[in-house]
């Protein structure tokens, strides 16, 4: 955002973006533009992550907005020879149209239908520079709200614009407000839930590293409110990047004297630290979060109190997601009729999605509440990758519901997802195509839960584990008649008593998959069949005999000499020695080996032949 | 020899956690010693079970020596869809090491984790600080090749 250069080089710094190169992109700029005398003229600037991972590295040139996609160093010397020097930008290295190259990053398909409130920043400035962040209006909120506004007004904006809480449970974030100001235990405390462990989630990720004086501008909008005086950001230590770029934040508002005593010469003061987790999913549940900062075992609390009332040191304490903070000063600054006029009835704003799995744009998207998740995934998404047919999708993590084609028109809204069996979670957006096996899916899931169940209550520790062995079962052969009855008694009773989110949420990826596949489930139990050929011991490999033209490669590829033949009388598998490693798949050079569904007949007799003993 | 890294914080409890991720990082084999152990417990007074116990509850700390270079090969859903498995495979036949399992070497040490927050370009795994993402068995493997080598800048 310089002002006396002729040029502004927006480099995406995320981290997909960096491990696709992008440092070395930057290098090579440099490198470049002192060769041929121009280094005085370009501005590179460092952003938070942009959005489309798939693309990267990406990055955007002012004046003209151009947006260049997956960029490689070897395109830097066009790029400096053609764009910067001779003002030709690079046209092959643009998002390319139906029948057009896209130069302007606003005209790409991906950002288009995007509107950007927590993200509005994330790829626009240097998230290591506050005084970029304020040249954008940062600060402004936290200025008008302390000096113009009370507590009290500040709360009942917050309620009016219809915030709910970002990190999954979607509790009016007012509310919670209202519950820590009433308390008049001192000190109190407000903490950020940075503790971001949902597979297919890194919106909180992004925003702490792209735009992290954001998040602490919520806080401290946040603690104004509730009147608290000391603030924790709570991050999980997989993110190394973000608690560099947070603690950097907090130093830089410090010196700015955005934090410290009597800030703005008011009676209102207040500072804030990084705490680090050290990898455990079940921190990211409130109470357990709260023992982690007071360097416990990071184990749940059964509720009440809640944390409002008695939380860190058993004082009253604010626990609010990222996300949720991220809102705070757009919507202070632009007021709450503006945001509550997006979204749905019940569902105000906007709201961060991570697009991932077999989809064709992966990556973070910003959209109002309220669209269709057919929007989402087709329009935004870009539909599925590699042309395949779309068969499922995973909301919410391994808290939430897998849903399907049918399920498509439904909007995305709090209620809307709850009552389909999925829920919003922190935002995940987990898509896949129908080469994938639901009950593996299932089991998946299941297996992370397992293996991050806390262990403190029975329910979670044992009921889970037990959901796991019945589901390994089915995968592999030695599904019963019941078991699917079995799952849902155990899941639902597991929903009811587990002690916290983890456990009372666990079993929807199994029950929502045996709502919506039962008939996948019941090919794997009753039929002895995977029907996608995903499951090793529920599928086998036959050679085509009209295709095989007895070239014996299969033959000589297999590691346990499990193929016989000759050229005249072509290759078959002994299908009781085979191991299913695919090798011979791969190497046949007319594609006569498949997988087909279901056990071989051999394989089938003797399983019923030790079943029968 | 914890002194010079004890002194950087005040002996209160609430610093256990950050203090054990300050020792493990100094420490040549990447983990929390039971003498480290003794020494937080002296200097914080809480019980050697206490920070044994906080010690086992986060999977980021090792209480059994490790290799120099930490592979975490995130193992959650968005990655295994993408192919995770095959890198296990790959990863662990090259170095002939299962899940957290160190190389005889003591160079390297293969874990399977949670989610790294890189979906976007799965698979993921984080080598040390660092993020290597949309791997490919043959990339994996040239990556792995170069830090052995001590070539630090893989990316």
């Amino acid at each position: 955002m310089s002002q006396n250069k002729r040029m502004d080089v927006l480099l995406c710094c995320g981290s997909g973006c960096i491990s696709a190169g992008a440092k070395k992109l930057k290098e090579k700029i440099i490198e470049l533009s002192k060769k041929h005398n121009i280094e005085n003229e370009i501005n590179i600037i460092e952003t938070g992550c942009m959005g489309p991972c798939n693309l990267g590295p990406v990055m955007t040139i002012y004046p003209e907005g151009v947006f260049y996609q997956k960029v490689k160093v070897e395109d830097i010397q066009e790029i400096v020879e053609e764009h910067f020097i001779k003002g030709r930008p690079v046209k092959r290295l643009m998002s390319q149209g139906d029948n057009k190259v896209i130069s302007e990053k606003k005209e790409v398909p991906f950002f288009q239908n995007q509107v950007k409130v927590a993200l509005e920043n994330c790829g626009y400035l240097n998230p290591e520079k506050i005084e970029e962040y304020i040249a954008l209006d940062g600060y402004e909120a936290l200025v008008t709200s302390i000096l113009e506004k009370t507590p009290e007004e500040v709360i009942q904006e917050i309620k009016d614009s219809g915030l709910r809480g970002r990190g999954g449970g979607g509790f009016p974030t007012g509310v919670k407000w209202g519950f820590v100001q009433a308390n008049k235990n001192k000190p109190k405390y407000v903490v950020c839930n940075a503790d971001e462990g949902d597979p297919g989630a890194f919106m909180d990720r992004s925003l702490l590293e792209g735009d992290p004086h954001r998040v602490l501008e919520g806080m401290l909008i946040a603690a104004y409110a509730v009147g608290a005086s000391k603030g924790f950001f709570y991050i999980r230590a997989e993110y190394p990047l973000a608690v560099v770029r947070i603690k950097n934040a907090i130093e830089q508002a410090r010196e700015s004297g955005l934090l410290g005593e009597n800030i703005f010469g008011t009676d209102f003061s207040f500072d804030a630290e990084v705490r680090m987790g050290a990898g455990a999913f079940v921190c990211g549940e409130e109470t357990a979060l709260i023992n982690s900062i007071m360097g416990m075992r990071g184990q749940p609390n059964p509720k009440p109190p809640y944390p409002a009332n008695s939380g860190a040191w058993q004082k009253p304490t604010l626990v609010n997601n990222v996300e949720t903070l991220a809102n705070l000063p757009t919507i202070m600054r632009k007021g709450a009729k503006w945001f509550s006029s997006m979204g749905t009835e019940t569902s105000k704003g906007t709201k961060v999605f991570a697009l991932t799995g077999d989809i064709k744009n992966t990556g973070l998207v910003e959209v109002p509440m309220g669209i269709s998740l057919n929007d989402l995934i087709f329009n935004i998404g870009g539909g599925m990758a590699e042309g395949k047919k779309f068969k499922g999708v995973q909301l919410g993590g391994p808290s939430g519901g897998c849903l399907t084609a049918e399920d498509l028109q439904t909007q995305i809204d709090y209620e809307s997802l709850k009552a389909k069996g999925a829920m919003m979670g922190s935002g995940g957006v987990i898509v896949m195509d129908d080469t994938k096996c639901m009950v593996n899916v299932a089991k998946f899931f299941l297996e992370f839960t397992v293996d991050e169940s806390c262990g403190k209550c029975v329910p979670c520790r044992v009921g889970l584990k037990q959901m796991y062995n019945i589901l390994d079962n089915i995968t592999k052969g030695k599904g019963k008649k019941g078991d699917i009855e079995r799952l849902i008694t155990l899941g639902e009773s597991i929903q009811k008593l587990s002690l916290c989110g983890l456990g009372q949420s666990a079993p929807n990826p199994v029950l929502s998959t045996i709502k919506n596949f039962r008939e996948e489930y019941e090919a794997h139990i009753n039929d002895k069949m995977c029907p996608t050929c995903v499951c090793t011991d529920l599928y086998h490999i036959e050679i085509d005999k009209d295709k095989c033209i007895g070239c014996s490669l299969c033959s000589r590829k297999c590691p346990v000499t499990c193929i016989t033949g000759s050229r005249t009388e072509k290759y078959t598998i002994a299908q009781v020695d085979c191991i299913k490693c695919g090798n011979c798949i791969e190497v046949c050079p007319v594609s006569a080996i498949d997988k087909i569904p279901g056990m071989s007949s051999e394989v089938l007799n003797i399983a019923n032949n030790i079943e029968e003993d | 020899m914890y002194e010079n890294i004890l002194n950087k914080y005040q002996p209160d409890k609430d610093n256990l956690i950050y203090i054990l991720h300050d020792i493990q990082d100094n420490d040549s084999q990447n983990y929390v010693s039971e003498e480290a152990i003794n020494a937080v417990s002296d200097y914080l007074d809480i019980s050697q079970s206490h920070i044994y116990g906080v010690l086992t509850f986060y999977s980021m700390f090792s209480v059994k020596p490790r290799g120099k270079n930490i592979i975490r090969l995130c193992d959650s859903p968005p990655c295994f869809l993408k192919g995770s498995s095959k890198l296990y495979k790959k990863i662990s036949k090259m170095l002939n090491v299962k899940n957290g399992q160190t190389t005889k070497d003591g160079k390297f040490t293969l874990e399977l984790v949670a989610c790294l927050g890189v979906c976007g370009n799965a698979p993921v795994a984080m080598i040390n600080n660092d993020i290597y993402a949309d791997l490919t068995e043959e990339k994996i493997e040239k990556i792995i090749k170069k830090i052995d080598k001590g070539d630090d800048n893989v990316s």
